[in-house]
């Protein structure tokens, strides 16, 4: 049954909004055909595809870390922003970093950032109890606000008209492999794989994330138990703001090689979706975030085949498998028998 | 340029720039009242503000654009609705899918209609609103800080979001309160969206709303979920807005500072994007309990399940 409900959720949003698609003049199949080869037709589409999907797992697990202990984290747009910023920032200053380190420091300077970012929606909640709905918002604007301020004032590539910084120094980079063309798919890829599998671990496995999940489900029962509520809520939002930030590492070490403002389509609330689609399981939200990374990519080409839509398109699809996937009332009156009333 | 001049320029700005603001927290009040959250009011407004430019553009009547600018942020709010309050569904999670199915399905209209997913067709300067939409902002104000203090239909409203079970069994129904709150909600911040693109602007753009729908849940939060404090801090944040937009275009005097640090410092706090922020560092401040602090309707975010 717990897995019914996301495959079902996912048919029924593909199925409504490739039909949506008849009302722009195109042929839904035609349309789904065109995800199809542009998300997995060659080599380099797929290297693209796994590139998408990358940060979306990390900003899913974000998400979903938060939400074990009853938090929404609605700020991983502003986490991954702070992370890339940091990982730009490393590799374009401490250029003497040797060659071997310079990747994982980089990487820790991201998920430090993230971490920070996260953790002060976790400490005003813990400790002052604000929203944390509210201040992750807010943090979003406020990053993007400082990210533009380093981009354009502070570490501006001279070189170039664009928003970006001044490029990584080499021994940052990740090489990319030859496998994908041109497609920039380096090691972070395993990266994504492997916190996935950490967190896991991390959740199921330890004492720690046992009692992240204990002050989730019942906060009172935890607190009784002498589980801190604030230090796990403030720890739990520091882990999320990192899982968040660590996207910085593929985007900036292998993708853009820089800090390039307005980098995101939005990857921090896709990670909602994605999350929410895997039911919060770190295992499972591998696969939902190559799911969402493949619709990104497979709308990604539709301007060229179609007349009339675009790649928006997969805005609209991920809206409604999130929508389909979330209507709790009405999955419980179906998968329990009764008939539906609203 | 000339100091008074500036101000003026300033101070015009921000009444013009607060408006849609005021239309948009006014609607967040509404639903937030009735105790449904209501993240969704960005995807509300730019569905507004694409109905409104497009229904003005294709009829030449701003009036029409207006009312269809409200109704499309109440076709938000109806899908928006049926799965908070019907099928008890998440409200942060919707909330998030309303603003992205709406930031998908505008572009996707605008294509189909206009063949550009960018923008829609200049409106000439004869069919747009001058004030128009910022004069009914204020008196809209007014008026639902009345209903609020005085009609029984504020008081449920307030009841709906406190203790809906007292409301339920003083025979008011919860559901159909706060259904009416999420439908006012849309409708407002729908005429939030519209002002922004037949008032302020001459034409829809691609994500014209830029946060806006956000930018007005914090006010309502910083106004304690309040119509006239709510609309007060609007025109804060509206007022850092045209700070910022103003700034971006004149010479700053910059003191030299003897330490290249505080430089540094200093251009940091003049600059656009610095006092952009302000308004959600403000926020925060608040919600954290640092300067005053504002309570949220205590069922707020709870599904109401009838027959408990």
């Amino acid at each position: 049954m717990n897995i019914i409900r996301p495959i079902a959720a996912t048919i029924i949003g593909l199925f409504l909004g490739l039909l949506v698609t008849f009302f722009a003049g195109e042929n839904p199949l035609n349309v789904f055909l065109i995800f199809a080869t542009s998300g997995f037709g060659s080599t380099y589409d797929f290297g693209m595809t796994l590139t998408y999907s990358m940060p979306l797992i990390l900003t899913g697990l974000s998400v979903s870390m938060a939400f074990k202990s009853g938090l929404f984290n609605i700020g991983a747009e502003g986490q991954l922003t702070m992370g890339a910023l940091a990982a730009a920032t490393a590799g374009a200053l401490f250029t003497s970093v040797p060659a071997f380190i310079a990747p994982i420091f980089a990487g820790i300077c991201a998920a430090l950032a993230g971490g920070i970012w996260g953790g002060i929606a976790g400490y005003l909640k813990a400790k002052r109890g604000a929203h944390e709905v509210i201040t992750t918002i807010m943090l979003n604007f406020i990053a993007a606000g400082i990210a533009s301020y380093v981009t354009v004032y502070l570490l501006k590539d001279p070189n170039t008209q664009n928003p970006q910084t001044i490029p990584i120094s080499p021994n940052y980079k990740l090489e990319t492999f030859a496998f994908f063309d041109s497609a920039p798919v380096s090691s972070a890829l395993f990266l994504s794989v492997i916190v996935a599998i950490l967190v896991w671990i991390f959740l199921y496995r330890t004492p720690l994330g046992y009692e992240i999940r204990a002050v989730g489900s019942n906060e009172s029962a935890a607190s009784t138990a002498c589980i801190s509520i604030s230090k796990t809520q403030i720890l739990n939002m520091f882990i999320a703001g990192s899982l968040a930030g660590l996207v910085g590492v593929g985007e900036v070490l292998s993708r853009a090689e820089c800090f390039k403002l307005d980098f995101s389509p939005g990857y921090g609330f896709t990670g909602i979706a994605v999350a929410f689609l895997a039911r919060g399981n770190p295992i499972a939200i591998i696969f939902s975030g190559f799911l969402f990374g493949a619709l990104q990519k497979g709308a990604s080409d539709l301007e060229i085949f179609t007349h009339n839509v675009t790649s928006d398109l997969s805005l609209v699809l991920q809206a409604l498998i999130i929508l389909a996937v979330s209507a709790d009332g009405l999955w419980e009156k179906i998968l329990s028998g009764k008939k539906v009333k609203l | 340029m000339d100091w008074i001049n500036l101000a003026f320029s300033i101070g015009g700005a921000t009444i013009r720039m607060s408006a849609p603001l005021i239309f948009a927290a006014l609607g967040g009040l509404f639903s937030e009242r009735s105790g449904i959250i209501n993240i969704a009011l960005e995807g509300k407004m730019l569905a507004g503000a694409f109905a409104a430019a497009a229904v003005t553009t294709l009829t030449q009547n701003p009036i029409l654009g207006l009312i269809a600018g409200g109704f499309a942020g109440m076709l938000m709010a109806i899908v928006y609705g049926i799965f908070v309050i019907n099928f008890k569904a998440n409200q942060i999670v919707v909330g998030t899918a309303i603003t992205i199915l709406a930031s998908g399905t505008v572009p996707f209209v605008s294509q189909i209609l206009f063949q550009n997913t960018g923008s829609t067709p200049e409106i000439p300067i004869g069919n747009r609103f001058i004030y128009t939409p910022i004069i009914i902002a204020w008196l809209l104000v007014i008026s639902i800080w009345c209903l609020f203090k005085f009609s029984p239909y504020g008081m449920w409203h307030k009841f709906a979001g406190e203790h809906p079970d007292a409301l339920q069994t003083s025979g008011i129904d919860v559901i159909r309160t706060r259904w009416s709150g999420v439908l006012v909600s849309g409708f407002l911040a729908g005429l939030g969206g519209a002002t922004l693109s037949i008032c302020l602007s001459s034409s829809y753009t691609r994500n014209m709303t830029a946060g806006r729908g956000y930018m007005a849940l914090a006010a309502l939060i910083v106004g304690g979920w309040k119509p006239i404090t709510a609309a007060l801090a609007c025109l804060a944040f509206g007022f850092f807005d045209a700070l910022g937009i103003t700034l971006q275009g004149i010479q700053i005097p910059k003191p030299e500072f003897s330490i290249q640090f505080l430089n540094q410092i200093w251009s940091f706090f003049v600059s656009a994007q610095f006092i952009q922020i302000i308004p959600y560092i403000l926020t925060i401040t608040i919600v954290a309990g640092f300067v005053g602090k504002s309570r949220p309707p205590k069922a707020l975010g709870q599904p109401y399940l009838r027959n408990r």
